[in-house]
């Protein structure tokens, strides 16, 4: 299973096995990492697993599709060209070792 | 004495509560208890992913079960309770909770979270197999194991979960019909305009919409669902339409059995609470579809939501009740719906507006409608459009406005025209 860690706005640090196909909001919220709100269960409706992808791992990770890019135009945290929604990065064994850094507001 | 508290109703609200206890610092027992066969997890994508087969149970748990563990959480499943009771007010307060299975629940404190439950069709033949409603997982196992051979869905009723199936079931080439008592769709959530459009864009996509369609009875054969007949749609009366499923969303009722044994005050079953989300009895919080609270960002009157923001929201309120923090439930309530590829978005209330601005076009699929009340911004509906969508959320959140007059103008981006707030 592929690792992912996660910084917290708090400073708390979490390495989580995430589920193949489980996206990277998904597999902290179930965990309870802290910072990712996602009430929107993974919708891209709500802007509120806004996280910031460690530079090694942009390349591989992607950019955001189109819905994505207009939902991260209004996220409370700035956005940064590494911003990304954790509900639309699918954790497979290509993003193993994937570092975000969660955005330190979400609503 | 460390307190027990006791949350009836494993929901998103109920599952909530006892999250926002603990992120409070609360150290005593926390128990939820519900009905369902497992713990809490996501309704809405019932509706969507689930029955399009993208998602599985397990990505539909809200919590893993190591979480629960973690936190000290006691999830009870499969208990349905019959009786709740809590001592009259004063020293040693303490209730008890009877599920049917004769196992008892003693509780310091209570929160009940027991959610809505689909209005039944209240005509001949709604009993026949293959008419389904879609509210639990439960609901949405029968819906497919019908769903692949089922050449013939119609649905009563044009709502968000109505609509949804449709278009999952178009998308499946099925034939469908979707059939609305109302002169237009959804209408208990958008405007006209958005009803109109989205009538319109159902059909483009192949799916039939009769509205002021007035049903006469089901019809059956050996038990099972084989159509449904109408009188009022078109010129003919008596027209029927074949269905292997008929799927009703024809609204919930609110479940307000037991708030109704605790004596806790209910209108049409809907547990009445104030600002801090507790009930007529101070003791006992309750969170979720089945509340009528004050409008959540201080307008005029009583709401009761049934959306997933809602039930969290009023349950951090509650939770931080419970642990006696006195802090005014104030939220913009927001909405999803997902009808095929049309993505709806609507943040704020738009009840009472007198004014709309409509930008982008429909003829694109992509526009949307802001809603006005004496020139002050209520709410919008976003079609396919998430910047202006969250435009309008961030300023409704900040309390601040989008003057109408600048917003009409489509090439201005709205973000840009927010004033005020604390933005």
């Amino acid at each position: 299973m592929p690792e992912v860690t996660y910084f917290s706005p708090d400073g708390t640090q979490t390495t989580l096995n995430a589920r193949e196909g489980d996206s990277v909001m998904e597999t902290a919220v179930k965990n309870g990492v802290t910072g990712i709100v996602a009430e929107c269960g993974g919708a891209c409706a709500c802007a509120t697993c806004h996280v910031y992808v460690d530079e090694a791992f942009t390349a591989v990770v992607g950019e955001a599709g189109d819905l994505e890019d207009d939902m991260l135009d209004g996220t409370a945290a700035d956005r940064l060209p590494n911003s990304r929604l954790s509900c639309q990065i699918k954790m497979n064994s290509a993003l193993n070792g994937l570092t975000v850094h969660i955005a330190p507001k979400q609503i | 004495m460390d307190d027990r508290i006791l949350i009836i109703g494993a929901g998103q609200a109920g599952m909530q509560i006892a999250i926002s206890l603990r992120e409070e610092g609360f150290a005593g027992e926390v128990t939820i208890v519900g009905d369902e066969a497992c713990g809490p997890y996501q309704r809405p994508p019932l509706s969507k992913a689930y029955l399009a087969g993208i998602a599985d149970i397990q990505s539909l748990e809200l919590r893993a079960a190591r979480f629960y563990t973690d936190k000290a959480i006691d999830i009870v499943t499969g208990e349905t309770i019959v009786d709740v009771r809590f001592d009259a007010p004063g020293r040693g307060d303490t209730g008890m909770a009877t599920a049917a299975s004769g196992r008892i629940f003693e509780f310091d404190r209570l929160a009940i979270t027991p959610g809505s439950t689909p209005r039944r069709l209240p005509i001949e033949g709604g009993d026949l197999a293959g008419v389904l409603y879609l509210r639990s997982l439960a609901d949405a196992d029968a819906l497919k194991s019908r769903w692949t051979a089922a050449e013939n869905l119609v649905v009563i009723g044009g709502g968000f979960i109505g609509l949804e199936v449709a278009a999952a079931a178009r998308l499946a080439g099925k034939t469908v019909t979707v059939i609305e008592v109302a002169d237009r769709l959804m209408a208990r959530a958008v405007s006209p305009v958005t009803s109109e459009f989205y009538r319109g864009a159902h059909e483009r996509r192949g799916t039939r919409v009769l509205l002021e369609a007035e049903l006469v009875r089901l019809l059956g054969d050996a038990g099972e669902v084989t159509g449904v007949e109408l009188v009022g749609a078109g010129q003919s009366g008596g027209e029927i339409i074949p269905a292997d499923i008929v799927l009703v969303g024809i609204g919930v009722i609110a479940r307000g059995e037991l708030a109704e044994l605790l004596g806790l005050e209910t209108i049409n079953g809907a547990i009445v609470v104030n600002s801090y989300a507790e009930t007529s009895d101070p003791r006992i919080v309750a969170a979720g579809d089945a509340v009528l609270l004050p409008h959540p960002l201080g307008h005029y009157g009583q709401v009761r939501l049934e959306s997933v923001q809602n039930a969290v929201d009023q349950a951090k309120v509650a939770a931080r009740t419970l642990m006696g923090i006195r802090e005014v439930h104030r939220a913009v309530p927001w909405f999803w719906s997902d009808q095929g590829d049309l993505k709806l978005q609507i943040a704020g209330l738009s009840t009472g507006f007198d004014q709309i601005v409509e930008r982008g076009s429909q003829q694109s699929e992509k526009f949307s409608v802001l809603y006005y009340r004496d020139g002050r911004l209520l709410a919008i509906d976003a079609i396919n459009d998430p910047i202006d969508y969250m435009a309008v959320r961030r300023a409704l959140h900040a309390g601040a406005h989008i003057p109408a007059e600048l917003a009409a103008d489509s090439s201005i981006a709205l973000k840009t025209l927010i004033v005020g707030g604390e933005a």
